[in-house]
């Protein structure tokens, strides 16, 4: 297959825009040492030749339009193409955000509802008080969370405070963030249901866990039955419990995380409200709080007097800016907007129909594979590759590289840690029964093959043009960039 | 349902299957003392009546004036190709190219970008993109810290304030000590930097153009830094690298910039995208993901994602950052832009910025009672100062449809009647010529 990259295509003083016209009357140029000496190496094409180069490059993607892409904890459901249209309107996406700085309130009023609407539905969803938009990721909405959490403890003079409990079975964000914010981390290992342990839990507690970090429903796809022993016995040492709301598609409509007693937690919009993950971001991290922490909200909210939005600047016990004014805020628009076509029904029926896939497929392959926790699970089922190793050398990555030499994209492989050769499969409610039931067959076949011809996998994937890349070399021979 | 596909009859065969009389039992699992105790969420919209009245809210937004602001999000043009490009199902619907085989799109097109950015930058490495502009230059100083092993960072008061802000609170949480060196006017104070450098500074972040769009040459500054054995860091407006100087002719240590202007919209702030290059020693201490080539097992050249042992997936509580998601798609856009700019291009576009800015200038600086606060050349912006007061000029534009562009009363002290004034490549004469003719009649 042709990878020649841009620079390999390019032909000197070939153009690819018309700019518009210099029209008005030169001025002299800058003064030579604030000049660039020799100009950038960029490549010189024509408009059809950047087309031809990147619609060729798309080709090379899988992607949910195309293809089934049941990774785990990813949510990748399909995204309605009206939302596009929506945020593609003119009146939103033009506008600029440092009307926010002069406060033209009155030129942004349609944001500022959109911004609230979302907030409210948020609030709604998870049962907690208050919402800010401002993170623009997962992880940059943890990031805030324990900013809250540090801020909350600082003001009550906890200042034993050090610890951040964590499961083993967690997403690799939660101990970087914890760290981050300069906590250290306590992780705690699953027992044989999946749950954090909590026997060990209630040993690690002490007065110096500033917060426990919970993904509901966890990484395994299990809901923990004690979660609400769980916040209690935090909540008596004054620990603030964190979710993580990454897998809220499992769950919308039956359970709400303020409900239960959680004191912060992020949602991924980008995820459970279907924005395009656009092959790694954007995303959107809104983070929602319960009385303890809204006064520490980010620095920037609005509110509403008479029937008109406001600015609320300047809030004294804020922590201060994360990201420049409201985050992303494009990304909020397209989760409200699929929020409001969805509805209350469609999120339920949304929500059940993620977990029904996810059983069932956990049904259909639990004859073949290792099921590590063998019990009803959420939006995503994990299994293991650990007999299929064992007996013939078949890995979760030669599944894996099997699955996406039929258009099947691969299933999270090797998260959670916690499982030895695990394999995660989130199939999302929009995949219909068909789809599903082909990427069975192709797991039971591939077991089959492990059986008769194991060796066979190292040739997977044929048909993509490139097979099994040398990761080693990559560092070794490390190659980031193109030299032209 | 909308977007759901299953009919009642394979409902009840998948449950069947699974061994469950009803969805509802899908949910056991679940104790009834953590159930949702309320779920009031209005019914759901079709996607007509859901465009009608996001359409009608989009109207009280008023974007239809002249735009003149800036401030580090600027009106440019963005080719037709970009949008139709990015918005390919097979880039806008990929998820994080983890497998590699089947994100050799994804990942080819993320080499392209990294290999633009250090073009555009003059650095040696670059990392697949962060959130954006504000945060990348928070990440800048927190690489900083772990490089030096040093717990102090200085911040030239000429970087955008909004970023300033972010800085201070990624760093306040980290008892990193921090100082703003405020700007002698538009001008940093070296004499200030010199006084407060010494071996506990980790870096020094600055920003060219600065916030009061007047540039520099930072050379002396990078200088008196490495002579401490503190880190450079800049922080750059992308199309202004057409014509100004670059990271890596000032021998910078990290860059850092705002994508926004690289063929994405203004989004009212985000998405947009952060960039950062940096020296090739130090690799190992950027954040974010890292696109590399290599061979597959025939010998063959493919992309995949490398470097991962400084990321969360992999080394969790000890990762150079906690980020996972970053702004692929916005990276990707950038990539398209640059690639169909070009080399003349984006010096063009750039020398057209400087340009009609010079010309609006030059107008502006005819009307008695204007003047130019800046005492350095500038790109495409700088600050007024007018008689009247920001607010009230800036609202009586309004009114004319002119959006003139940042207040500056609103960030600094002492600047009630100055405002930061934007042109690009996009506004015409006759636009510029009618901004001036404005100004003079309310003035
Ligand atoms: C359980 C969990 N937590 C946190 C995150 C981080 O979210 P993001 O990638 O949006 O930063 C993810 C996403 O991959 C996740 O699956």
């Amino acid at each position: 297959m042709n990878s020649k990259t841009i620079f390999e295509k390019s032909q000197e003083n070939r153009v690819g825009i018309k700019l518009p016209p210099l029209d008005v009357d030169t001025s002299p140029i800058l003064p030579e040492y604030l000049r660039r000496k020799a100009k950038a190496k960029l490549p010189e094409l024509s408009e059809f030749d950047v087309i031809r180069h990147f619609t060729n490059l798309s080709s090379k993607n899988f992607s949910i339009d195309k293809n089934f892409y049941p990774l785990g904890s990813c949510t990748m459901k399909y995204n309605p193409k009206i939302i596009e249209k929506i945020a593609s309107l003119e009146g939103f996406s033009s506008l600029h955000p440092h009307l926010i700085t002069n406060d033209e309130e009155d030129s942004v009023q349609g944001a500022l509802e959109v911004i609230d609407d979302l907030q409210n539905y948020l609030c709604e969803i998870t049962g907690m008080e208050a919402f800010t938009t401002t993170p623009q990721a997962g992880a940059h909405g943890e990031m805030l969370g324990m900013m809250l959490i540090d801020s909350y403890h600082k003001e009550k003079n906890n200042k034993q405070k050090k610890y951040v409990i964590i499961p083993d079975s967690s997403h690799g964000t939660n101990p970087a963030t914890v760290t981050m914010i300069g906590y250290k981390v306590i992780t705690i290992k699953s027992d044989e249901n999946g749950y954090m342990d909590f026997e060990e839990f209630k040993k690690k507690m002490n007065d110096e866990v500033a917060a426990v970090m919970l993904t509901v429903p966890n990484t395994l796809g299990i809901f923990n039955k004690k979660i609400k022993d769980l916040c209690d016995i935090a909540h008596e040492y004054d620990a603030l419990m964190y979710y993580d709301g990454a897998n809220m598609n499992a769950i919308l409509g039956v359970v709400r995380p303020g409900d239960i007693g959680f004191d912060v937690m992020h949602i991924n919009v980008h995820k459970t409200f279907a924005t395009p993950h656009g092959g790694g971001g954007p995303g959107s991290g809104p983070v929602g709080v319960n009385h303890k922490l809204k006064e520490f909200l980010p620095d920037l909210g609005i509110y509403k007097k008479d029937d008109k939005y406001f600015f609320n600047k300047n809030m004294e016990n804020s922590i201060g800016k994360i990201s420049p004014f409201f985050g992303n805020y494009g990304i909020s628009l397209r989760a409200i907007a699929y929020m409001k076509i969805l509805g209350k029904e469609g999120m339920q029926n949304a929500s059940k129909k993620a977990v029904l896939n996810a059983n069932y497929i956990l049904a259909r392959l639990k004859p073949y594979f290792d099921v590590p926790y063998d019990m009803i699970c959420m939006h995503e089922c994990v299994l293991s590759a650990k007999s299929l190793k064992k007996k013939y050398e078949v890995s979760a990555m030669d599944i894996a590289k099997y699955l996406i030499d039929f258009n099947l994209h691969a299933p999270t492989v090797y998260f959670p840690l916690t499982v030895p050769e695990a394999i995660m499969i989130e199939p999302t409610e929009t995949e219909n029964k068909q789809s599903i039931d082909e990427f069975c067959d192709k797991m039971i076949e591939a077991v089959k093959l492990a059986e008769t011809n194991p060796k066979e996998f190292l040739n997977y994937p044929k048909t993509l043009g490139v097979c099994r890349p040398d990761d080693t070399r990559a560092i070794k021979e490390l190659d980031v960039r193109s030299i032209h | 349902m909308p977007y759901t596909a299953h009919t009642p009859s394979e409902v009840k065969e998948m449950l069947e299957v699974i061994g469950l009389q009803s969805e509802d039992e899908l949910f056991s699992p679940i104790p009834n003392e953590a159930k949702a105790k309320a779920f009031d969420i209005p019914d759901g919209l079709d996607e007509w009546s859901a465009f009608d009245s996001f359409k009608e809210l989009s109207k009280k937004n008023k974007v239809d004036k002249i735009c003149f602001m800036g401030g580090g999000y600027y009106d440019h043009i963005i080719p037709s190709a970009v949008d139709a490009l990015a918005g390919r199902s097979e880039f806008y619907t990929a998820y994080t190219p983890y497998q590699a085989e089947a994100s050799q799109g994804t990942l080819q097109a993320l080499y392209e970008y990294q290999s633009l950015a250090c073009e555009l930058s003059g650095m040696e490495i670059s990392n697949a993109s962060l959130y954006d502009g504000g945060t990348a230059l928070a990440e800048a100083a927190l690489m900083s810290v772990r490089i030096t092993r040093r717990n102090k960072i200085l911040i030239d008061g000429g970087v955008n304030p909004e970023y300033i802000k972010i800085i201070k609170t990624y760093l306040s949480f980290r008892d990193i000590e921090f100082e703003v060196i405020e700007n002698i006017k538009d001008s940093s104070d070296i004499e200030k930097l010199k006084s407060k450098i010494d071996e506990n500074i980790a870096s020094y972040i600055f920003q060219n153009p600065n916030f009061f769009g007047s540039v520099q040459d930072f050379s002396e500054i990078v200088d008196i830094l490495h002579s401490h054995k503190a880190l450079a860091v800049m922080s750059s407006y992308p199309i202004s690298l057409g014509i100004l100087q670059d990271g890596g002719s000032l021998d910078v240590d990290i860059f850092c910039a705002d994508g926004q202007s690289l063929g994405n919209y203004l989004n009212f702030g985000g998405p947009s995208f952060g960039m950062l290059a940096t020296k090739q020693k130090y690799i190992r201490d950027v954040p974010g993901r890292i696109i590399g080539k290599t061979l597959d097992k025939n010998n063959k050249e493919m992309f995949v994602l490398t470097m991962q042992a400084r990321e969360q997936h992999i080394r969790r509580h000890r990762a150079t950052s906690n980020i996972c998601t970053n702004q692929n798609l916005l990276a990707l856009r950038a990539t398209i832009f640059l690639s169909m700019l070009g080399k003349n291009g984006l010096v063009d576009m750039a020398n057209m910025n400087y340009q009609k800015s010079e010309y609006l200038k030059s107008e502006l600086s005819k009307i008695d009672g204007i003047d130019i606060y800046n005492d350095n050349p500038t790109f495409n912006e700088f600050i007024i100062s007018t008689p009247k007061l920001a607010t009230k000029l800036i609202d009586e534009l309004n009114k004319k449809d002119f959006l003139l562009g940042v207040n500056m009363s609103k960030i600094y002290d002492g600047f009630d009647n100055k405002v930061l004034i934007a042109t690009t490549e996009k506004r015409t004469k006759k636009e510029i010529d009618s901004l001036v003719n404005a100004i003079r009649e309310v003035l």
